[in-house]
């Protein structure tokens, strides 16, 4: 996959307003019909983890059924786990802080990584050269296994899962962004800028961010898929929420070991976080086929 | 060529060498005190004294580093708090049984992939092309653990029972002398790996069918098998490579929770355990091992991508 050359005559001119850019890569993205699927399977998980605290039928810990009554029984619609609590209020209640924290680690991860990006391209020279060789040696280590190492050492805290959620993606953001910068660094109005004395800082923002925001958009919908994944991952782990607390990733790792015996409690969580991240990766896939093209023809 | 590689070794070792310094300011250096965080508020000052000698947390930072560093590179790797054995002689068969896993997975998924890859470019825009970029576009966002337990519902406890959910071996006991073990886990990283590099297959073969010298072979008469494989598959593989080595890097830290899940007896299984009982030594082990093992992968997707690539080739 290499950059499309733009036929520079065929080229449309540089936006004068570069919202119209974001919307437009939103409208071309919505033509496509899995852009429309993963939107609609997104939201549904997004409606089940931010609504279903409000909407347990029993605690999500406390004990309602013995061990493992079956689903369909009065007490619990879908049985009760090893614990004999309801594996359903424990599923409407353990979505939420998987969803925060996911979405905190893709902010603060592509925000970060953007900026190192855009700095690194607006500046070249030996800054451009410090950062990228730094994000070289970062890249050459596996994330999860960096998440587990601290994570170990100072506690599962859900700030540092959080952190090493999004020091992990600092690097792959940043060389992406910093591509997609390169080449409006190089651009006219980033000149006129400069020679009327705009400052550095607001030449970054004001001009080179608005014209990679199709970069941006795409880079972000990839970390979440990565974020959701990983986030669960550590939860799965035990490095996340801690017991007695309700957690999807939690869920699974309690119940895996009566799978045969109550299924739901394992099925349920892990069908959420499937529908949500296939959702996730199929906007993202939409958002970046619509961007093709766009970003000054830069995405490749 | 020679001074790329040599330029992408050093490039390797000062990798390791960061990595080593991170392990080491993360295990000794950051939470205050490493020996009370493992023996607890109630520990005799006797204990935490011999535990800190134990774990090299005598003298200034810099000299513990150095000491570390230094039985490090003698393959001392220091005694396991929690199995009161030689680090080394734990990780041995364990580095062995995960690469085992990681082989079986990269030896299906590489052909496999390139297959359905080419597959897919020859029949563009059919059926059978729509159908592997919906199938792969699901699985590369699918998290690994996920798919692994979607694996055990389908084949082991649900729909069939064809295969052992989780690992289940007896000591002394070698993980390739029942296969059928190996099974689900090594699937479940086939499945991850698998959709980067049919992609990237799908899309290059796509470049190269449309190229001239393809053309020309077509023109001439060339019979259209011929055409794929003489012409056609030997352009495209050297541009996937580097994807190819990438995954297999990636297999590397993805092996550690899938390894969590089935209950394999690898590095990742062990990690986790080591975690879990505060066991320092072993963890600072462990992901120097795998640092060093993603380290030498990712050497060879260079050498794999240079030697692929004529223009590199000639180059001096």
């Amino acid at each position: 996959m290499s950059a499309v050359p733009v036929d520079i005559a065929a080229a449309p001119a540089a936006p004068t307003v570069p919202v119209q850019g974001k919307i437009g890569l939103l409208r071309r993205a919505l033509q496509r019909k899995r852009t429309w699927i993963g939107l609609v399977l997104s939201l549904l998980v997004l409606l089940v983890a931010f609504l279903g605290p409000f909407l347990t039928p029993h605690s999500p810990t406390a004990f309602v059924a013995p061990p493992f009554t079956p689903a369909g029984s009065e007490a619990a619609a879908f049985g009760t786990d090893i614990l004999g609590r309801d594996v359903l209020s424990r599923f409407l209640a353990g979505g939420r802080t998987l969803m925060v924290l996911a979405l905190l680690a893709t902010a603060v991860g592509v925000g970060l990584g953007a900026a190192i990006g855009v700095i690194a391209a607006y500046l070249r020279g030996w800054a451009d050269e410090v950062l990228m060789r730094t994000g070289d040696v970062a890249l050459a280590f596996p994330q999860i296994v960096l998440a587990l190492l601290f994570l170990s050492i100072i506690g599962p805290k859900l700030w540092l899962l959080v952190l090493m959620v999004a020091l992990g993606h600092l690097p792959r953001v940043a060389r992406v962004v910093r591509g997609a910068a390169l080449s409006v660094v190089e651009r006219d109005f980033v000149r006129a800028a400069e020679s009327v004395g705009i400052p550095r800082w607001r030449i970054m923002l004001g001009e080179i961010v608005p014209n990679i925001s199709s970069t941006l958009a795409v880079e972000f919908g990839l970390r979440l898929t990565y974020s959701i994944g990983l986030v669960a991952g550590l939860s799965f782990l035990g490095l996340g929420l801690q017991p007695p607390t309700a957690d999807w990733g939690l869920m699974i790792n309690e119940n895996r070991i009566a799978l045969t015996v109550q299924p739901w409690a394992v099925i349920l969580p892990v069908i959420a976080i499937a529908v949500l991240t296939v959702g996730t990766n199929l906007v993202t896939d939409g958002l970046a086929k619509a961007a093709v093209g766009s970003d000054s023809g830069v995405r490749a | 060529m020679r001074r790329m590689l040599l330029k992408r070794c050093l490039f390797g070792l000062v990798t390791l060498l960061v990595v080593s310094f991170v392990v080491f300011l993360a295990t000794q250096a950051l939470p205050g005190d490493a020996a009370r965080a493992i023996l607890g508020r109630e520990a005799t000052p006797e204990r935490l004294a011999a535990l800190r000698e134990q774990l090299n947390l005598e003298g200034s930072l810099p000299s513990q580093y150095l000491n570390w560093l230094g039985s490090l590179l003698q393959f001392d790797l220091g005694t396991s708090l929690a199995a009161k054995q030689p680090v080394t002689g734990m990780i041995g068969p364990t580095l062995v049984n995960s690469s085992v896993l990681m082989l079986s997975a990269a030896v299906v998924a590489t052909p496999l992939a390139i297959v359905i890859g080419t597959w897919s470019a020859l029949k563009k825009d059919s059926a059978v092309d729509h159908a592997t970029g919906i199938v792969t576009l699901v699985l590369a966002a699918l998290p690994e653990f996920v798919v692994g337990i979607l694996l055990v519902l389908l084949l082991s406890t649900g729909l069939f029972h064809l295969l052992p959910a989780v690992y289940v071996g007896t000591p002394g006991q070698q993980v390739w002398n029942d296969p059928a073990q190996l099974v689900l886990p090594a699937l479940t990283l086939v499945l991850a790996v698998l959709p980067y590099i049919v992609r990237i297959m799908r899309a290059t073969m796509l470049e190269v069918l449309d190229s001239e010298y393809v053309q020309q072979a077509r023109l001439k008469g060339v019979p259209e098998r011929t055409v794929i494989i003489r012409h056609a598959l030997p352009n495209a593989v050297g541009p996937v490579a580097q994807v190819i080595a990438l995954q297999l890097a990636w297999l590397v830290g993805g092996v550690v929770i899938v390894e969590y899940l089935f209950r394999f007896p690898g590095v990742g299984f062990q990690l986790i355990d080591a975690v879990a009982n505060r066991d320092l030594p072993l963890v600072q082990a462990l992901v120097l091992a795998i640092a060093l093992f993603y380290v030498v992968v990712n050497l060879l997707a260079d050498v794999v991508t240079l030697a692929a690539n004529p223009k590199v080739r000639t180059a001096r």
